[in-house]
């Protein structure tokens, strides 16, 4: 395989000299400093090391870089406009959904991709979207709120949540 | 508003000390390096040669080597606390922040007593060489001491800002106040800002003694919910974790791991990968490990290493509890196996009692799993050598690492930044002397991670135990004789808070197959799983109510009230669904009282136990940060869960079977129930740390809601690792 010299990450492209196997969460985390995105298993089981791929979540620990090619790629780092925070990123802090930390921005990536696809969702709805993450502190009743009040600054206009 | 506000009675801090404490992490340094040719020569030429010598150290919670007390702590000011020209006040501290939020409530204390705005302070944590001697971060020891600790510095600090503005002033201090940041004279309308008071000298005066705070009745920093101080740092991905540290020209390491623990290398090719360009490979006694300019070149190099390692024959999870009973020690003289708590007659009131029981329990050994594995970066400068890693006890580590490299410890510099969790399972300092190893060899900064597998299995784990107790009660209901042994698990929470006559209560150490360690809430955990769940079989002996079976049997006011406030939330005694079970908890561990009431819900064709509701009361006296405290007993509950219904290591002859998240189940959201929460807040009494003691109720409120479901009563921990399987 021929090695990966360039990546679109957060809206630049970027120039990078990696083999095509590499790991994207290594590519980023070590070529390119994006540390937000976190190791936690290696096997795609924890989804620290979520990002998003053309708006999709993907985890980044089993995604080779190669695989990527000219696809969009949004890190933690990339997910504010400026100083304005994500709507994610706004709740998160809103409700106290961390303690650590550590999982935080995989969760925020995991949901935002979630909430695209599922503007209004209940609790359970974003409970079983939320089942491939660990948070070993036990803030999930706090990130389940934070997403739900997220939902609600996405969509204003929506009537309440599906219950 | 300032003066001398006095103390209520009950609120005087207590002194920095740990109490005596648990089981110890018996082991011996991971590695013996040898002295590098340079320094070997160093250490003859010196006439003494340094062994790190290792003996059992005293009983003190904290796992982990280089366990000193009795360091007398800095009495200036200026050791804890610096203002700055711009205003800015620095406070240093040796705790350390893992995600129980201990930097926002430390900065409410120091912003309560300094009368100065929270975001004007920044806490320096856990670096050695910048912050005073600290044991370590844990056993719920932050809130109780260091807090304290730095509302009396910040009170000392206030009180001499107040003697610099009356001495410019030329004006009695009586009649100045402090408010946001300045000193004022309300008679003649003058106000100075701290920072102009100092103008950025050291604080050299000493921490007076009489130095008072405000009590909590009158607090307005404090009391209150602030969120997570930088909070946004986390949620935009900036915070850099140990994992996420670099340096210009660092290299990657990684460790060659023998397949069984206690086994040694008996042959060793490193040939190939030496060949690798730019690649440093380390061997040194047992220790293997390369470095290289990407993790996926060390990787690499580590697979192209053939090894051959000698693995001795050690006990496998199967047959763990025998081989803990069979191997306990008996002798009294080690300290943690002499007499507990004795009083009465257990025997002759056991034989008179009007009923009698007798059960055994056990629990599992359990992983921490932080999120961040293990990490560090580790630096020389010559003979000098900085360290960034992810550890409770940075003092600590500085000892491993002196230790390991021969060094003295103030050529070392441990710096901890946040890190992604502990739970008590980062007292130690492998990656760092692993690291620290590798960089002397390759010269040039060296970072490792651990990975995920290596975390499961290097790292320590909580402690599996036995206990059995035997109990005798009067027809009324009054318990009147009470034996409690546990095995292995540990002494905290073993003793009874119930109001018994005859009381028998042992710890026996034991030889464990496992290395073992601290774990959040540590023994306690165990011993209120035993005892509550005794206790719900005992009351069901005499057919009396769980609840008002522990009443009778229990004086403590703070605890009863706990157990009543639970319930009361809860519906204790109201009707429930068909399958489902009520079932309750609690006890007094670390200073905090908790009371815990559960109700399960088993589905009897597939035994499958899910829990659908917890309601936790909680009293730990003055409240600091109220949702934070919330925040951490909800925590608790949920880490609880894992070990409650299904972790537990799997192993034989020195391997980890289960070292993945994809075959070590953790809690995930399907698992959690709906939490409640009620605090109890006793301003009249000394705030106490709540990180642990919030989750010692939950097993046995599980159990016995189970238990009341469906009349099967489960004496280990996980209860339910695949469901229920007598339901």
């Amino acid at each position: 395989m021929a090695p990966v010299t360039n990546l679109n990450v957060n809206g630049s492209s970027r120039t990078i000299d990696v083999e095509a196997d590499t790991s994207l969460l290594s590519v980023l985390r070590d070529q390119l400093d994006l540390t937000g995105t976190k190791y936690g298993c290696g096997e795609g089981q924890c989804g620290a090391c979520t990002v998003l791929i053309d708006g999709n979540s993907r985890r980044s620990c089993i995604t080779q870089v190669g695989t990527v090619g000219q696809k969009q790629i949004t890190t933690i780092e990339g997910l504010a406009q400026g100083e304005r925070l994500h709507p994610l990123q706004q709740a998160f802090l809103e409700e106290a959904a961390m303690q650590c930390a550590y999982c935080t921005s995989g969760m925020i990536m995991t949901a935002a991709s979630f909430l695209r696809a599922n503007p209004n969702p209940s609790a359970a709805d974003i409970s079983h979207s939320m089942e491939g993450n660990i948070c070993r502190c036990g803030t999930h009743p706090r990130i389940v709120a934070a997403i739900q009040k997220a939902a609600k600054m996405l969509n204003p206009t929506m009537k309440g949540a599906r219950r | 508003m300032t003066g001398k506000p006095h103390l209520p009675v009950g609120l005087e801090p207590e002194p920095i000390a740990l109490e005596p404490e648990r089981y110890e992490l018996n082991a011996p340094p991971a590695y013996r390096f040898e002295p590098d040719r340079r320094q070997f020569f160093k250490l003859l030429g010196a006439g003494i040669l340094v062994m790190g010598a290792w003996k059992r150290s005293s009983a003190f919670q904290e796992s982990g080597r280089s366990t000193r007390s009795g360091e007398s702590l800095p009495n200036d000011i200026g050791a804890w606390l610096h203002i700055g020209e711009n205003g800015t006040v620095t406070v240093y501290t040796g705790k350390v922040e893992v995600g129980q939020n201990i930097r926002t409530s430390l900065s409410q204390c120091v912003a309560e007593e300094l009368h100065v705005a929270v975001n004007r302070i920044q806490m320096v944590m856990g670096d050695t060489q910048l912050t005073p001697f600290d044991l370590g971060t844990f056993g719920s020891r932050t809130t109780p001491t260091m807090s304290p600790q730095l509302r009396k510095v910040a009170a000392a600090a206030r009180d001499l800002l107040i003697d610099l503005a009356a001495t410019r002033w030329q004006v009695p201090r009586q009649r100045l106040v402090v408010a946001d940041g300045r000193v004022a004279d309300p008679e003649s309308k003058r106000s100075l800002e701290y920072a102009a008071l100092v103008k950025g000298q050291e604080l050299t005066q000493a921490i007076s003694a009489e130095a008072s705070f405000i009590p909590p009745t009158r607090w307005t920093v404090q009391g209150r919910s602030l969120p997570k101080i930088d909070g946004r740092e986390f949620v935009t991905g900036k915070h850099r974790y140990p994992s996420d540290q670099t340096l210009p020209g660092m290299g990657h390491g990684k460790v060659l791991r023998p397949p069984a623990f206690a086994a040694t290398l008996a042959s060793l090719d490193t040939s190939e990968a030496e060949r690798i360009p730019q690649v440093t490979v380390v061997h040194d006694g047992n220790f293997v490990g390369v470095v290289a300019p990407s993790s996926e070149i060390a990787v690499r190099a580590l697979k192209a290493i053939r090894a051959e390692w000698k693995t001795e024959p050690q006990p496998s999870s199967g047959e763990l509890f025998e081989y803990l009973k069979k191997n306990a020690v008996e002798d009294n003289d080690a300290g943690s196996d002499s007499s507990l708590d004795d009083a009465g007659s257990v025997e002759k009131t056991l034989a008179s009692a009007d009923h009698r029981l007798q059960q055994s329990y056990t629990v599992s050994y359990i992983a921490h799993a932080p999120l961040e594995p293990r990490a560090a970066v580790a630096q020389w400068s010559g003979d000098r050598l900085t360290v960034w890693t992810g550890t409770q006890r940075p003092f600590g580590v500085r000892g491993e690492l002196a230790e390991a490299f021969r060094i003295p410890e103030p050529s070392v510099r441990v710096i901890m930044p946040d890190t992604g969790s502990g739970y008590g399972g980062k007292h130690t300092g492998e990656a760092a002397v692993e690291a620290a190893r590798l960089a002397r060899a390759a010269k040039c900064p060296v970072k490792l991670v651990w990975t995920r597998e290596e975390e499961f299995t290097w790292a320590y784990f909580r402690p599996a135990g036995v206990i059995e107790i035997n109990a005798g009660l009067r027809a009324d209901g009054t318990i009147v004789a009470w034996e409690f042994h546990n095995y292995n698990s540990g002494e905290a929470g073993i003793k009874t808070y119930y109001d018994i006559a005859n009381r028998k209560i042992r710890f026996h150490s034991t030889r464990s197959p496992l290395r073992q360690g601290s774990y959040r809430a540590l023994a306690a955990t165990a011993n209120h799983f035993a005892r509550e769940s005794f206790m719900d079989e005992l009351a069901r002996l005499v057919n009396s109510d769980p609840l008002d079976f522990r009443l009778k049997n229990l004086k403590n006011e703070r605890l009863r009230a706990v157990f009543e406030a639970a319930a009361k939330k809860f519906g204790w005694g109201g009707t429930k669904p068909p399958g489902h079970g009520f079932g309750m908890g609690g006890g007094f561990e670390k200073a905090g009282n908790v009371a815990t009431c559960a109700e399960v819900a088993v589905e009897r064709t597939t035994g499958e136990v899910r829990v659908v509701r917890v309601v936790t009361a909680f009293e730990c006296g003055a409240i600091v940060n109220p949702d934070n405290l919330r925040n951490q007993i909800e925590g608790g509950n949920i880490l609880g869960l894992g070990g409650a219904l299904f972790e537990a290591i799997k192993f034989e002859n020195g391997r980890v079977l289960n070292g993945r998240f994809s075959s070590y189940r953790v809690p995930r959201f399907s698992d959690v129930p709906t939490l409640e929460t009620v605090l109890l807040d006793r301003k009249d009494i000394a705030s106490a740390g709540a990180g642990e003691s919030p989750l010692i109720g939950l097993a046995p409120a599980i159990g016995n809601a189970i238990c009341d479901a469906t009349g099967v009563r489960i004496r280990s921990l996980p209860m339910v690792p695949d469901g229920l399987k007598a339901g």
